[in-house]
């Protein structure tokens, strides 16, 4: 139309008038407003639901069933238990077996995973094909399939413990568990670890020492050599003062069972075989990943610095391999912790498996699961959180 | 915040390089007639340690191949419904799989009408196969897709064209297990691109939201999520409505596999250089003209060996259904050993479940590294 005016008539540079709901932070504010009340409502409408249903189906509601007797009994437990305890003891014992799997599963897991890794690139072709043929067999198959087969190989492929199958002397393996000696050694193991407790300590202060020293002053100090010394030496010498005990507690057969050494159930056995194995194989593709994020040309220049091998390895490689390395390998750690859940399927009494329990006795799911959730969130953000302050000491200087 | 890095699969393919850490091989000599002994001297035996290994790992071999040849093949039972033959020889009882397959492979669904899953199977490995080939990658495959849905849906159903109506609660193996993954993958891709959108933005109270998602759901174990689905959900819902199991365990898998599609989404996100963003700014893209045009196809081509990554995972996941009571593939090889006769033959029936789980897993990791080595355009840092 006519009434139209020329482009002249908005000068350049003169700012548009902008509607408010075309502006940029108000719109941010709507739509913020619009998701935080989405996901209020949603809630509210989920809580209401809930409270209509509990109401109607006479649910009890609280925590309240903590304090009550549990009444079930369970199978292994590293602290006191009996069936007449509380239902909060009975959770404690789920929480405590299910560190005590993940803990031990997380060692054995991080040796198996690193020979496997590193055994991968290894230059002799047999040994690499066999840590492939694991890795790539293991890794592809669900772990609770695994868990599974190794419950029903102990429990149904074991003999009975009057035929226990006995590969080394005090070692015995049968469809019960498998029966392990121990060191029956009293105060001088107290001993013992108290010494390795102090060597540890005494070698991380000699490295601090010898690090702050040679920045100094230059000099270098065997700070590793006199640590590892420390370390083994220590708790050998507390070995020695403490009369060089040699008496092994080892399990003997009594009746149907075995008595005496440390037993591991089939169900421990088989969670704890499963889980190490499964991810091993997880672990040992970080470890391969790591070594080859490092360039070759690191080690050859720390060769031409004039570092002898073992120095390049240790102040060149590792420190650059670590830093692609840590982080991957806590989510496995996570991981494991996590499938140590699975326990559920083959009667470990882990967390899940004695939450289910109460769940089913009391009908209180929710509070049940969201214990569940609650101690599982709090054990994962609190390693996250330290993984995070971990990555930050450890990452790059200056760069981005 | 420092990013976690999640590695559920793979890490990057690489050439096998030989690595710093052994010593290297020395030179092998001038080529010589004998090859193969040129070849195991530098692979095998090229100092003592390395020779003493190698020995140490034949020795292994010698122990375990021959018994386990003989275990499979030689003294195998491979036919017969008779237990009691496969109690008295040696060797593995493939009878066994030979009774009980049809149940391992579809469970409850009624037998007469098992051709109907096998079809639906057949169909959904023949459009996976075909969406391999990048080539394929135009938008007709999204309706193949929704084609093969449809068809799926139909044959598992039924109702129509004559077939009987089957009720989901009598699907079973196999043809679960991929239903589980395949629409868990379809349904959680949408929802994590909007979580991991929604941790990168910019407004804080979205950006809550999504973290609070995310985090929680990561920190929990699969089992909590499906236990949720199971015991929580009914509980829910207004009353007099109810959802049947297959589809609440399905939720929960979405939900849990969103958060960790989401992370690798992130990832994908962050590595797009920053001048990216703000050249489409300063075309004045929209937001969401900006993200669908010029982030997105660029992130998820960098997150594509994570995603695969993620949907093995996944798969290998829908196992834990179990716990909650629905027959997928491990489910049925775990109930067909409760018959007493054939309680004996674990062995057999866990393989040959393991064998289908592990052929899928291991076609999709090596197709993510091949994916990875094709997408490949040099842009990465």
């Amino acid at each position: 139309m006519a009434s139209t005016p020329p482009s002249a008539a908005t000068p350049r540079g003169n700012q548009p008038k902008v509607v408010w709901w075309n502006d940029r932070r108000y719109r941010a504010i709507l739509y913020q407003v619009l998701v935080l009340g989405g996901v209020f409502l949603l809630g509210w409408y989920l809580v209401n639901n809930t409270l209509t249903n509990l109401a109607s189906r006479d649910i009890a509601t609280g925590l309240g069933f903590l304090e009550r007797e549990a009444g079930f009994d369970v199978s292994e437990s590293p602290i006191e238990y009996s069936p007449a305890d509380t239902y909060f003891r009975v959770l404690v014992v789920g929480v405590l077996n299910t560190l005590k799997v993940s803990i031990i599963g997380i060692i054995l897991a991080t040796i198996i995973g690193v020979i496997a890794g590193v055994a991968r690139l290894s230059s002799n072709w047999l040994i690499a094909k066999f840590a492939t043929f694991y890795v790539e067999g293991l890794r592809n198959v669900p772990v609770l399939l695994q868990l599974f087969f190794w419950y029903s190989l102990i429990t149904e492929g074991l003999p009975s413990p009057r035929q226990a199958f006995n590969p080394i002397t005090g070692v015995f393996l049968s469809n019960r568990g498998f029966g392990i000696p121990v060191p029956d050694w009293g105060g001088t193991m107290t001993a013992m670890l108290v010494a390795l407790a102090a060597g540890i300590l005494a070698a991380w202060g000699i490295a601090r020492w010898a690090r702050r020293r040679q920045e100094q002053t230059g000099q270098i100090f065997p700070s590793f050599r006199i640590g590892l010394a420390l370390i083994i030496g220590l708790p050998l010498l507390a070995w020695l003062i403490g009369g060089a005990p040699t008496a092994m507690d080892a399990p003997e057969l009594k009746g149907f069972n075995f008595q005496g050494g440390a037993t591991l159930s089939p169900e421990f056995a088989a969670l704890l075989i499963g889980l190490v194995f499964y991810t091993g194989t997880y672990i040992a593709e970080i470890v391969r990943g790591g070594i080859l994020a490092v360039s070759h040309g690191q080690t050859e220049a720390g060769l031409a610095l004039g570092l002898r091998k073992s120095l390049v390895m240790r102040l060149i490689l590792l420190p650059q391999a670590l830093r692609v390395i840590i982080p991957p390998l806590t989510s496995q750690y996570l991981n494991l912790t996590k499938n140590s859940s699975l326990a559920v399927a083959i009667g470990y009494p882990d967390l899940v498996s004695v939450a289910n329990t109460s769940i089913n006795q009391t009908g209180q799911a929710i509070e049940g699961v969201a214990i569940i959730m609650l101690v599982y969130l709090t054990v994962s953000l609190s390693i996250s959180a330290f993984m995070n302050w971990y990555n930050r000491r450890i990452e790059l200087k200056g760069g981005r | 915040m420092t990013r976690r890095t999640e590695t559920p699969g793979e890490i990057s393919a690489r050439e096998e390089e030989p690595t710093h850490v052994s010593l290297p091989p020395p030179k092998a000599p001038a080529t010589t007639p004998l090859m193969a002994f040129d070849w195991a001297k530098k692979n095998l035996f090229s100092n003592i340690p390395n020779t003493i290994l190698t020995l140490l790992c034949v020795w292994l071999l010698w122990e375990t191949i021959p018994p386990l040849i003989n275990w499979v093949l030689l003294s195998a039972v491979w036919s017969g419904g008779d237990p009691a033959i496969c109690k008295a020889a040696e060797g593995a009882c493939w009878a066994f799989i030979a009774e009980k397959h049809r149940f391992m492979l579809f469970g409850l669904y009624p037998f007469d009408e098992h051709w109907r899953p096998l079809l639906a199977t057949a169909l959904f490995v023949a459009v996976l196969a075909t969406s391999c080939n990048p080539q394929f990658w135009r938008p007709w495959l999204l309706g193949l897709w929704a084609a093969m849905l449809v068809v799926c849906g139909t044959l598992m159903w039924g109702g129509v064209f004559g077939m009987t109506f089957v009720e989901n609660a009598r699907w079973g193996g196999l043809p679960l297990t991929l239903i589980l993954s395949v629409v868990g993958i379809i349904c959680s891709f949408p929802l994590a691109i909007l979580l991991a959108l929604g941790r990168r933005s910019d407004m804080p109270g979205i950006r809550a939201v999504c973290i609070g998602f995310i985090e929680f759901v990561r920190g929990v174990p699969l089992i909590s999520v499906l236990f949720m689905a199971s015991v929580m959900f009914p509980l829910f819902l207004p009353e007099g409505m109810t959802i049947d199991k297959l589809l609440r365990a399905q939720v929960g898998i979405i939900i849990f596999t969103a958060a960790y599609l989401a992370e690798a989404i992130r990832g994908g996100l962050q590595a797009i250089p920053q001048g990216q963003y703000e050249a489409a700014d300063a075309l004045g893209l929209t937001y969401w003209k900006k993200t669908y045009f010029i982030i997105l196809p660029q992130a998820l081509k960098i997150s594509i060996p994570p995603i695969v990554n993620q949907f093995i995972s996944m798969f290998k996941d829908t196992s834990l259904v179990i716990i909650i009571g629905l027959f997928d593939l491990l489910t049925t090889a775990k109930t067909a050993l409760t018959d007493p006769p054939w309680r004996a033959f674990y062995v057999e029936a866990y393989l040959f479940a393991a064998l289908i789980y592990w052929v899928f897993s291991f076609f999709m990791s090596r197709y993510s590294q091949y994916l990875e080595r094709r997408l490949e355009t040099g842009h990465r840092r």
